[in-house]
């Protein structure tokens, strides 16, 4: 099970938390997107073997949204950090 | 060696020493007419039917691993066609279709055990949603049947019927040719099937690189040297997101890691496939005796091949909850295999952006009972260049024009 260092809470048990997705950014403006760049933002994800970047959600706990690098073979954590706190 | 019941009274006489081996242990050639990337069941397949419906036999199949070791070897063995939309019915019922004649087909015993899945409401709901898709089922061809409590407690007895159950059991329903197959064999016959028309399987050769020119293929450099062919099969499970990107591009995929895990042998309890609506939780008995359970995702994106202790524990509790009796059992091995999920839980089949590599991916958490159909029609699109009419609606495409083939949410379950 992972332990998650919450950047409000500190460490807690994978089970109160929710994994959110790759971080995107919304192409704009809207009336200059094609399908193309639109589905991309939406569904395309780098989908990394080993460190990869992600949103997560303390769900049961503060609530709060967070940035995460965590090695996806390994699932050790490499960083945390609240929302626009440079990386 | 054909096999047969004198083969094997022949070999018995002399000890079983004579038994040549199922398939050649190929060397890289530099160059072949195809490459499939992936000698899981699904490339395997792909080899096999290149081979044999399209005259292509100067194939290799290039396996990081072993042979079949990835997903063929750690899924639960389920094999069914009970999907809701018409599309996936034609390609999960084209698989169950190839699965009821492939012991014949390929000369090797799959162990194809058609003993149904029984699929279990627990509330109102659940058994009108199951109405509905009994009725879809029934429009798309499929042999499905819907039962009531009584119909269920006769097949499984063991279920639980009590009045204080957390889930009472009101119903559920059942497709009859759906069942079990006996995974490795499926990996091993296409093996040997390839094997035999000139296929080489090259296992412990890990993909590295791609070379494109123009737009296309021309060459990978693999742990084993460099190899170049004029097509190639993407059919890599888990692993197809890091290959695509290895090609330049990305796929609406995240990968996985889903869990199972069987018990200590038991005497014959159960004889279908259970699958609750209320947990999640599917069961099976193996011809050995160990019930074959599972599981639901660890819901974040893992490549490392283990689940974790609290979705094991969630699926434990949801089986025993359904399955009282099997709480004294103890556990034999747990497992997780890396599945590629796309949005909306279908697979994704045929060209991708780069002109001569074709995808056999998505298959999420249902990739086994689909063996035959992955590979069949990537074989298609790799030695045609187009889609079959079966695999068109599959297409990449639909994520950027919305025409979704969305199951999670058809079929009410997720795999």
């Amino acid at each position: 099970m992972l332990l998650i260092p919450c950047p409000w809470c500190g460490p807690r048990d994978e089970p109160e938390f929710l994994f959110g997705g790759e971080p995107v950014t919304r192409p704009v403006p809207a009336e200059h997107v094609t399908d193309a760049a639109w589905a991309d933002y939406l569904y395309f994800r780098d989908n990394d073997k080993g460190p990869h970047r992600e949103v997560w959600c303390h769900a049961a706990g503060c609530g709060q949204w967070f940035v995460m690098e965590r090695d996806t073979v390994t699932h050790s954590v490499l960083s945390v950090r609240k929302p626009g706190e440079p990386a | 060696m054909r096999y047969s019941s004198l083969s094997l009274l022949r070999q018995g006489l002399s000890g079983h020493q004579g038994w040549p081996a199922a398939w050649r242990s190929a060397t890289l050639k530099r160059r072949y007419d195809a490459v499939v990337i992936g000698g899981g069941g699904h490339g395997l397949a792909a080899a096999y039917y290149l081979a044999k419906h399209h005259g292509i036999r100067d194939v290799a199949v290039l396996e990081r691993g072993w042979l079949g070791g990835g997903n063929t070897g750690r899924n639960t063995t389920i094999v069914r066609s009970n999907y809701f939309f018409p599309e996936s019915v034609a390609l999960f019922d084209f698989a169950l279709r190839q699965y009821e004649q492939l012991s014949e087909e390929l000369n090797y015993n799959i162990m194809l055990s058609q003993r149904g899945i029984l699929n279990i409401g627990h509330t109102d709901h659940q058994m009108e949603l199951m109405a509905r898709n009994v009725n879809a089922m029934l429009v798309n061809g499929i042999d499905v049947e819907l039962l009531d409590a009584k119909q269920v407690r006769s097949e499984l007895p063991l279920a639980n019927f009590s009045e204080s159950a957390r889930y009472p059991i009101l119903g559920g329903f059942t497709q009859r040719r759906g069942g079990v197959a006996r995974h490795d064999a499926v990996a091993w016959g296409y093996a040997r099937a390839a094997d035999a028309l000139g296929v080489d399987i090259v296992q412990n050769c890990e993909v590295t690189e791609f070379h494109i020119e123009h737009g296309r293929v021309v060459g990978l450099e693999t742990s084993l040297g460099p190899v170049s062919a004029g097509t190639f099969g993407l059919s890599a499970s888990g692993h197809n997101g890091v290959l695509a990107r290895k090609a330049g591009f990305r796929l609406p995929l995240t990968s996985y890691a889903l869990q199972a895990m069987v018990s200590e042998p038991i005497k014959p309890v159960l004889d279908t496939v259970a699958m609750s609506w209320a947990t999640g939780m599917y069961v099976s008995q193996s011809d050995k005796g160990e019930l074959v359970f599972g599981a639901g995702l660890d819901l974040y994106p893992s490549y490392a091949q283990r689940g974790n202790l609290n979705v094991a524990q969630g699926v434990v509790a949801g089986m025993l909850e359904i399955f009282p009796p099997f709480r004294g059992l103890r556990m034999l091995r747990q497992w997780a295999g890396i599945v590629d999920v796309p949005w909306d839980y279908s697979p994704i089949l045929g060209p991708s952006p780069v002109g001569n590599l074709h995808l056999n991916a998505g298959w999420g958490t249902g990739g086994f009972k689909a063996t035959p159909a992955g590979g069949y029609f990537l074989a298609h699109a790799m030695a045609t260049g187009e889609h079959h009419p079966i695999s068109k609606p599959f297409d990449l495409s639909r994520f950027s024009t919305g025409a979704f083939i969305d199951e999670a949410a058809g079929a009410g379950i997720s795999h």
